[in-house]
C-alpha cells in the first residue's frame, strides 16, 4: 500500500529528497553559514574570493572591457551605493510579493500536504494535478494574470504562490508520508490520540522534508517573483533589470544581480539554519 | 518502593485472523495463558508463528478476532495504563534527547514527569550521565537501557518486551539479561518477554512458553527451576544445557507436524 503510494510519486518525490537531504545535511555542519569549521578554512575562502573577484577586476582593466559589456566588481559596487535610493524602493515592492505570496503558497502548500497523506484515496488523485503545478513554470502564467489582474500585486502574489506552494506540498507530503509504524506504535502503548501521534509523531518525522520543501518553495518564489516582474508593471526589481539593461545601465544591472545573489545566500543560510534547529537529529 | 499488585494476567481462547478471503493469515488460534503477578514468562518459537501478534493483543494495541485478555477483572481492548511495552529495538524518538525519550509517555498522559524516578532509574541502569543525549549519540545497549526506563518511570505493573535485545551484541546481551534479572528481583513486575534466544528465556523466567506456527497455538509450557539470582555462569552448567536442548528440540520439531495436520 504505502510502497504503491511511493510509486505515484515517482523520480520526483526521490529527486527532490535526495538533494534535500544533502543540503539539510550540509547545513548540519555549516557553523550557521557555509560549512566553516576552523580558521585555516576561513583563511582558505577569503584568499579564492579575493583571488576570483581581484583577478576579475584586474582582467576586465587590462583589456579595457567597455562597462556596459562587463563592469568591474568594484563599479558594481559603487553603483549599488550610488543607486541604492532608486533601487531600495524596488527591492521594497519584490519583498512584499515574495512575503505575500510565499505565506499563502507555502502555509496551504503545508497544510494541504498535513492532509491529504493522512488519505491514501485523496492523495492518488490529487497528487497528479500537484505534479503538474511544479512542473509547470508558472512564469508562463504571468501575461494571463496579468492580463485578469492588472498589473498591480496581486498576479505576482498568485505567481509566487503558485510557485511555491506545490514545491512546499509535494516535499513535506514525501516527509508525512514516512510512517514509522513502530513509533506510531510506542504512542499508541501510552494511550495517544491521534491528534497527539500527529504532533508528536508524525510533524517531527516530517520535519527534514518541510524543511527542505520550505527552502525550494523559496529559492522557486524568487525567480518567479522577478521574472514576473519582467514580464511588466513597472515595479519591482525585476522591472529595473528589464531597464537597467535595455538602457545599457549594466553596473546597477548587476547591483540588482548582487542583491538577489545575497538575497539567495540569506534563504539558503536561513533553512540550513531552520533544518540544523529542528531536524538536526537526521545526519 | 513499588506498590504490590495483585492482578493476574489472563488470556483466554485467544484467536487473530489477519485481513479476509483467500489472502487471510490465521495468526493465533485459541491461545491460553495464566500469568501470576510477579510472574517473568517467556514467549519463544519460530519466527512468524504470532508472538507479536500476541503480545500486541495483550497491549491493546491490537484487536482479537475472538477470546479474551484480562488483567485482574479489566478487560484489555485498548492500551491499559498499567501495561508497559517495550519494543524490537530501542524505539527511541530519535528528535528527543534521553531524558525527552523518558518523559514522551508522560507527556501524551498529560502528567508531570516524575523526575526523582526518572533518575533513581536512570542511576539503576548506569546511563545517568546520558540523558541529555540523542539516540544517535548512543550505542545499542545504551539505547536499550533509555529505553527500559522509559518503560518503568510510568511503574507499570506489566511489563511487555518484544525481543528487545535481538540487535545486540552476545556480550551486551548478556549484560541486558543481569540487569534485568536484577530489575526484576528488585520490582516483581509481572514480565512477559518474547526471544528467539533460548538462552535468554531460561536465564529470566518461571515460565517458558513455546509456541508453534500456522495457526499460532501453546505448545508446550516449561517451569524454569533454576533458582535466583542466576549469575550468568549458569548459563554453563549442563542442565541449563539440557533444557536448551530440549526446548529446542520442541520449536524445531512442532512445526513440521503441524503443517502436515492442516
Ligand atoms: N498487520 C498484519 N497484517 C497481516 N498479516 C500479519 C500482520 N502482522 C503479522 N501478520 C502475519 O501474522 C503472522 C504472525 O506474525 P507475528 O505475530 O509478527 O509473528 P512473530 O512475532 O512470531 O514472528 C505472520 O504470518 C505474519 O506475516
Ligand atoms: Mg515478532
Amino acid at each position: 500500500m504505502s510502497d504503491n503510494k511511493s510509486d505515484t510519486i515517482p523520480s520526483f518525490g526521490e529527486a527532490a529528497n535526495n538533494k534535500g537531504q544533502r543540503s539539510v545535511s550540509s547545513t548540519g555542519g555549516l557553523g550557521g553559514g557555509l560549512g566553516i569549521h576552523s580558521m585555516a578554512e576561513v583563511l582558505a575562502i577569503i584568499a579564492v574570493a579575493v583571488i576570483i573577484i581581484g583577478g576579475a577586476e584586474v582582467l576586465l582593466r587590462v583589456f579595457e572591457v567597455p562597462e556596459f559589456v562587463m563592469p568591474t566588481p568594484s563599479a558594481i559596487v559603487t553603483a549599488l551605493v550610488v543607486h541604492f535610493d532608486e533601487i531600495a524602493p524596488h527591492l521594497g515592492h519584490t519583498l512584499i510579493e515574495l512575503i505575500v505570496g510565499y505565506t499563502i503558497g507555502a502555509s496551504i502548500g503545508m497544510l494541504l500536504a498535513a492532509f491529504i497523506t493522512q488519505f491514501p484515496f485523496v492523495e492518488k488523485i490529487i497528487t497528479p494535478y500537484i505534479l503538474l503545478l511544479v512542473t509547470t513554470p508558472m512564469l508562463a502564467l504571468v501575461p494571463l494574470l496579468i492580463l485578469n489582474f492588472g498589473f498591480g500585486y496581486t498576479p505576482r502574489f498568485i505567481a509566487v504562490g503558485l510557485a511555491a506552494g506545490p514545491m512546499v506540498m509535494i516535499n513535506s507530503a514525501t516527509g508525512f508520508r514516512r510512517v514509522d509504524q513502530g513509533k506510531i506504535a510506542l504512542a499508541r502503548s501510552y494511550g495517544a490520540s491521534t491528534f497527539q501521534i500527529f504532533t508528536k509523531i508524525r510533524i517531527p518525522m516530517a520535519m527534514p522534508m518541510i524543511i527542505v520543501g520550505l527552502m525550494m518553495g523559496a529559492i522557486f518564489a524568487v525567480i518567479t517573483a522577478i521574472g514576473a516582474e519582467m514580464s511588466g508593471g513597472g515595479f519591482g526589481l525585476g522591472s529595473k533589470l528589464t531597464t537597467f539593461s535595455s538602457t545599457l545601465r549594466t553596473a546597477e544591472f548587476f547591483a540588482v544581480i548582487l542583491i538577489l545573489a545575497i538575497m539567495g545566500i540569506m534563504i539558503y543560510t536561513f533553512f540550513s539554519w531552520l533544518g540544523k534547529r529542528l531536524a538536526g537529529w537526521e545526519s | 518502593m513499588n506498590k504490590i499488585d495483585n492482578r493476574p494476567l489472563t488470556v483466554r481462547s485467544a484467536t487473530k485472523i489477519y485481513g479476509a478471503g483467500p489472502g487471510r493469515v490465521h495468526a493465533l488460534q485459541d491461545v491460553d495463558l495464566d500469568i501470576a503477578p510477579g510472574e517473568f514468562v517467556s514467549i519463544v518459537g519460530p519466527s512468524g508463528c504470532g508472538k507479536t501478534t500476541l503480545l500486541w493483543s495483550i497491549a491493546g494495541l491490537h484487536h482479537l478476532s475472538d477470546g479474551s485478555i484480562n488483567l485482574g477483572a479489566e478487560k484489555i481492548e485498548k492500551p491499559h495504563p498499567s501495561i508497559g511495552m517495550m519494543f524490537q529495538d530501542a524505539n527511541l524518538l530519535p528528535w528527543r534527547s534521553v531524558r525527552k525519550n523518558i518523559e514522551f509517555p508522560f507527556e501524551i498522559r498529560r502528567k508531570e514527569p516524575d523526575a526523582n524516578k526518572i533518575d533513581e532509574l536512570l542511576n539503576r541502569v548506569g546511563i545517568a550521565g546520558f540523558s541529555d543525549k540523542y539516540p544517535r549519540e548512543l550505542s545499542g545497549g545504551m539505547q536499550q537501557r533509555a529505553s527500559i526506563v522509559r518503560a518503568l518511570s510510568s511503574d507499570p505493573d506489566v511489563l511487555l518486551m518484544d525481543e528487545p535485545f535481538g540487535a545486540l551484541d552476545a556480550f551486551t546481551r548478556d549484560e541486558m539479561n543481569l540487569l534485568m534479572e536484577e530489575i526484576w528481583a528488585e520490582t516483581k513486575k509481572t514480565i512477559i518477554l518474547i526471544t528467539h534466544s533460548i538462552q535468554e528465556a531460561l536465564f529470566l523466567s518461571n515460565k517458558v512458553y513455546v509456541m508453534s506456527a500456522r495457526p499460532g497455538r501453546i505448545h508446550k509450557v516449561f517451569d524454569v527451576p533454576f533458582e535466583r539470582p542466576r549469575p550468568l555462569k549458569l548459563m554453563e552448567s549442563a542442565e541449563f544445557f539440557d533444557l536448551v536442548n530440549v526446548i529446542k528440540t520442541e520449536i524445531q520439531h512442532r512445526p513440521t507436524s503441524n503443517i502436515t495436520a492442516e
